[in-house]
């Protein structure tokens, strides 16, 4: 049997280095094309305010850049270190991805990001530009491939399970590069790391025009801070609507979860706004319901009824029974690879293969499965239902207040209100929203898919590798010390970075220069 | 559908493009890697240590991702390798990583504060990353040689047998002693490149002198295990080179000495570690008659003869089991499916030349050594 400890503790570990990963990523995303902003500004006016301002942001974005590296090599990795048959299961597809990523964009970032710091001296205004440039696609296209992947998981698009090699292979590219998906959650996760960015130039500036020191620079940094992250919070939020839309076709179990809606709620589908779902009773108590919404967002109609959980884990009783089918069939293949008529039968019942595997947490072999444990297996698809109501409502309530509060520096910033005092303090005070509501996101996600680690093909405890428990206590204790150390460090160096401000390199440029003068003269 | 290479050729393809992109990474962030072992030594003020750390400063970065991308390709190429290695050179994999997390942020925060501790902290880390990832990858490298403890069940879920100190044997010690001097010598030959004459430089040669004499001891040594040791696979019966990928279907058996077959077979194969030891002797009489160039270009060839060597002594096997023989994985049994290594390919034929293209400009801008009167004037150097 699956030691279940193992599966706990490598998702913990996953969790960990993977909300730790993606705490740099967002600002890497957003601070990139932030800087291509403010230097493209450099370019075209050629005033050196806006040198300095590009500088500087990129001095931050450098050191919140080697954390994002470092802890990516952790990720890249991983997969097949913590999810060894997860890794046999899916990397004819999913390892595909991964590597082209490499390829097309980690190069591009890495490769160009030396000569981004470097390269200041060495280069003309518009070919620095261009390697700025080559950055910020360089870490987008990057999020793009990761992405396919993790969209690869929560819909597994163009694939199938070949019984001659235990796992699943390509058999459409194309379905899965444009997986929509994959596609919704792109533009989702990289708005959201614009908006993480435009918090932190936005928060940063806020700090220097609070305490009057380097108003021209803060000023002119708020602004491009204003316009970028209110494009940025709308997309945000307009673009997550599109991911609830994706997720009616293939991922109804969500949608139900994150709205604890445990009956299936006829057209017009209204939306429970806030509610306290409870897992024992099977219902949502003190339920506050807006009328028509959620139709609109789930179906975009308002005659259209929405599969509530009870519903939906009926769908998956079925799937499990047909899947103990797909399970004998596969047993017969195995056992003699020439039986044509087992290939003929499995065929038929290939795709709920899944849901027969999903048994096996329960019982060794899925064909010895009673009716109680094939119930039992139907209800374990249901994910965590609070978990995925609270972190919905926080993640999606920050993200309507990033709008107000964008809304509100746009207006202020084109009205040249920049010193509003309260604002100032708002926005430093509203730093830490975005990330929280990142965080949330991922969990949202991701405990949205469990039980499956691969959405129908694959549950999440049949992934990991054949390790012990004390082998994962190790590593976790190991990332989460240098992890925790590490992020101490980058912390510091921000605020230390931040309290030099903007003018300190030419302050000692200028001391500098004030005591090479008199030797010069001397030599003269 | 049909598709343009067949089963076996592209097979075969990928085999040789994950070894061309190991050696692009021994090449490459190899010489980064043996900058950092070198750091603590050839340096000894912290203008000298920022002068050497600013040879690699920034293409360091770049170089590293060939690792990446050797862990995407192999992820997907062979996912049988990527999910049987990682796991099962689980502990050795986390210090590998530990090093490698710390070194990019040792780069980046060394310079960020004057204090000596603190500087002198983060250079002992970039030792660590460097040091630390030449001894386990060649360490890794022995064990693969070696056949690795593992078994693959009926639904080919895999089962290890080992533990970190088992990785360790005189044989796999010997390749991480190996790697390490072979890095240490590319290291050395990248810092006769770009580093400022002075004494850095000459220490730097001294270390590469006993590295490249170390290593063409080593590498016999290694050869000797080879060829008369317990070390070797090899199929018991007909293999279907373009069947299906899995394992458990075609007989393996250990057969020491097997890893000399290829070049009974294919002489020309032999040329692998000729170019390991020439190079390493070619890199010797380059730093003696203080022709970097030519130094550089011996350490390079003897990495990438040590790593070819690897491989062609292995061919077909990529990773086999001393648990289980039927267990190993081979180019034959353990790559992704048909459709994935052509679509693969594809990626790589239009990005490789790109990234070659682009990678060079990067060094054409940054070309010019690194010298310690250019710390003073640019305020961007680490």
């Amino acid at each position: 049997m699956i030691d279940l400890a193992v599966v706990d503790l490598s998702r913990l570990q996953f969790a960990l280095t993977a909300l730790y990963h993606f705490l740099f990523v967002p600002l890497t995303l957003g601070l990139s094309f932030m800087l291509v902003i403010m230097e493209s500004i450099y370019v075209m006016t050629r005033r050196p305010i806006w040198r300095t301002i590009t500088r500087f942001w990129g001095t931050l974005f450098g050191i919140n850049f080697v954390l994002g590296v470092a802890t990516g090599i952790t990720m890249e990795f991983q997969f097949g270190m913590n999810w060894s048959y997860y890794s046999h299961y899916v990397g004819d597809i999913f390892g595909a991805p991964l590597a082209i990523e490499g390829l097309m964009a980690f190069f591009l970032e890495a490769t160009f990001v030396g000569l981004m710091f470097f390269g200041w001296d060495k280069l003309k205004p518009h070919a620095h530009l261009f390697v700025t440039f080559m950055v910020a696609l360089g870490t987008n296209l990057s999020a793009l491939w990761i992405l396919i992947a993790n969209g690869w998981m929560q819909n597994p698009v163009g694939a199938a399970f070949n019984p001659d090699t235990m796992r699943m292979e390509v058999v459409d590219f194309m379905a899965v590069l444009f997986n929509p998906v994959a596609q919704a959650k792109f533009v989702h996760t990289v708005s959201a790391g614009y908006v993480i960015a435009s918090v932190f130039v936005l928060g940063v500036s806020a700090i220097y025009m609070l305490k009057g020191k380097h108003k021209g620079f803060a000023k002119r940094s708020m602004t491009v801070a204003a316009a970028f992250g209110l494009a940025s919070s709308l997309s945000v939020v307009i673009l997550g609507d599109e991911s609830g839309y994706a997720l009616t076709d293939n991922q109804k179990m969500k949608l139900a979860a994150l709205e604890a809606m445990w009956h299936t709620e006829e057209a017009p589908a209204g939306l429970t706004a806030i509610g306290f779902p409870s897992l024992k009773d099977r219902q949502t108590h003190y339920e506050v319901k807006v009328p028509y919404v959620l139709g609109l967002i789930a179906t975009r109609s308002v005659d259209k009824p929405v599969a509530g959980i009870l519903e939906l884990v009926a769908i998956s009783e079925d799937r499990i029974e047909r899947g103990v089918v797909a399970y004998d069939q596969l047993e017969k293949i195995k056992a003699d690879p020439t039986d044509m008529l087992a290939r003929g039968e499995f065929e038929k019942v290939r795709n709920d293969l899944g849901y027969g595997l999903l048994l096996k947490r329960f019982v060794e072999d899925p064909r010895m499965a009673t009716p109680a444990q094939i119930k039992e297996a139907a209800w374990y698809t249901v994910p965590n239902v609070p978990v995925m109501f609270w972190s919905f409502r926080v993640m999606a309530g920050i993200g309507f207040l990033m709008i107000g509060l964008f809304a509100t520096a746009f207006v202020l910033c084109t009205l040249r209100k920049h010193e509003t005092k309260w604002f100032l303090r708002l926005a430093v005070l509203a730093m830490p929203l975005p990330w929280i509501a990142a965080e949330f996101g991922w969990v949202l996600a991701e405990v949205g898919r469990q039980p499956w680690a691969v959405e129908g093909v694959l549950p999440t405890f049949l992934g990991a590798s054949s390790l012990t428990v004390p082998q994962l206590w190790a590593t976790i204790v190991g990332f989460t010390v240098l992890y925790g150390a590490l992020a101490v460090v980058e912390v510091g160096l921000i605020v230390r970075t931040i309290k030099k401000g903007p003018f300190h390199e030419q302050e000692q440029q200028a001391l500098f220069e004030d005591e090479d003068a008199p030797m010069v003269a001397q030599e003269g | 559908m049909e598709l343009l290479l067949d089963f076996a050729t592209l097979r075969v393809i990928w085999w040789a493009l994950v070894g061309i992109l190991l050696i692009a990474f021994a090449l490459t962030d190899g010489f980064d890697l043996g900058v950092g072992a070198l750091l603590p030594f050839v340096a000894k003020t912290d203008e000298e240590r920022r002068m050497v750390i600013n040879t690699v400063g920034a293409t360091w970065e770049g170089n590293q991702v060939w690792f990446i991308l050797g862990g995407g390709a192999i992820f997907a190429a062979w996912p049988f390798v990527y999910a049987v290695s990682f796991s099962g050179f689980y502990l050795a994999m986390f210090l590998v990583l530990s090093a490698l997390i710390l070194r990019p942020v040792s780069f980046k925060y060394r310079s960020k504060r004057p204090e000596a501790k603190w500087r002198s902290f983060w250079d002992w880390c970039l030792f660590i990353g460097g040091f630390v990832p030449a001894l386990v990858f060649g360490v890794a490298m022995g064990n693969v040689l070696a056949g690795a403890p593992f078994r693959l069940d009926d639904t080919m879920r895999a089962f290890y047998d080992g533990s970190l100190l088992g990785l360790f044997t005189p044989f796999t010690l010997v390749a991480g002693l190996l790697s390490v001097t072979m890095l240490v010598l590319h290291g050395a030959a990248w810092l006769g490149l770009k580093a400022e004459a002075g004494p850095v430089q000459e220490r730097a040669r001294k270390i590469a002198f006993v590295a490249g004499a170390l290593g063409v001891i080593l590498f016999a040594v290694g050869g000797l295990f080879i060829a008369f040791g317990d070390m070797g696979f090899r199929y018991a019966g007909e293999v279907d080179i373009n069947g299906a990928s899995n394992p458990l279907r075609t007989a393996m058996v250990a057969a020491p000495g097997a890893w000399m077959d290829n070049y009974a077979k294919y002489p020309w194969m032999m040329l692998a570690p000729a170019l390991g030891f020439i190079g390493i002797v070619i890199a010797l009489i380059g730093m003696k008659s203080r022709k970097e160039v030519l130094a550089f270009g011996g350490s390079s060839a003897s990495a990438a003869g040590i790593i070819a060597t690897v491989g062609a002594s292995m061919f077909p096997f990529i990773l086999p089991s001393t648990a289980d023989a039927n267990s190993s994985l081979t180019v034959w049994n353990a790559s992704s499916s048909h459709l994935t290594l052509f679509i693969m390919l594809g990626c790589t034929v239009v990005f490789l030349p790109l990234i070659l293209i682009y990678t060079a400009w990067v060094y054409k801008v940054m070309f010019g050594r690194s010298t310690t009167t250019a710390l003073k004037t640019n305020p961007d150097l680490y």
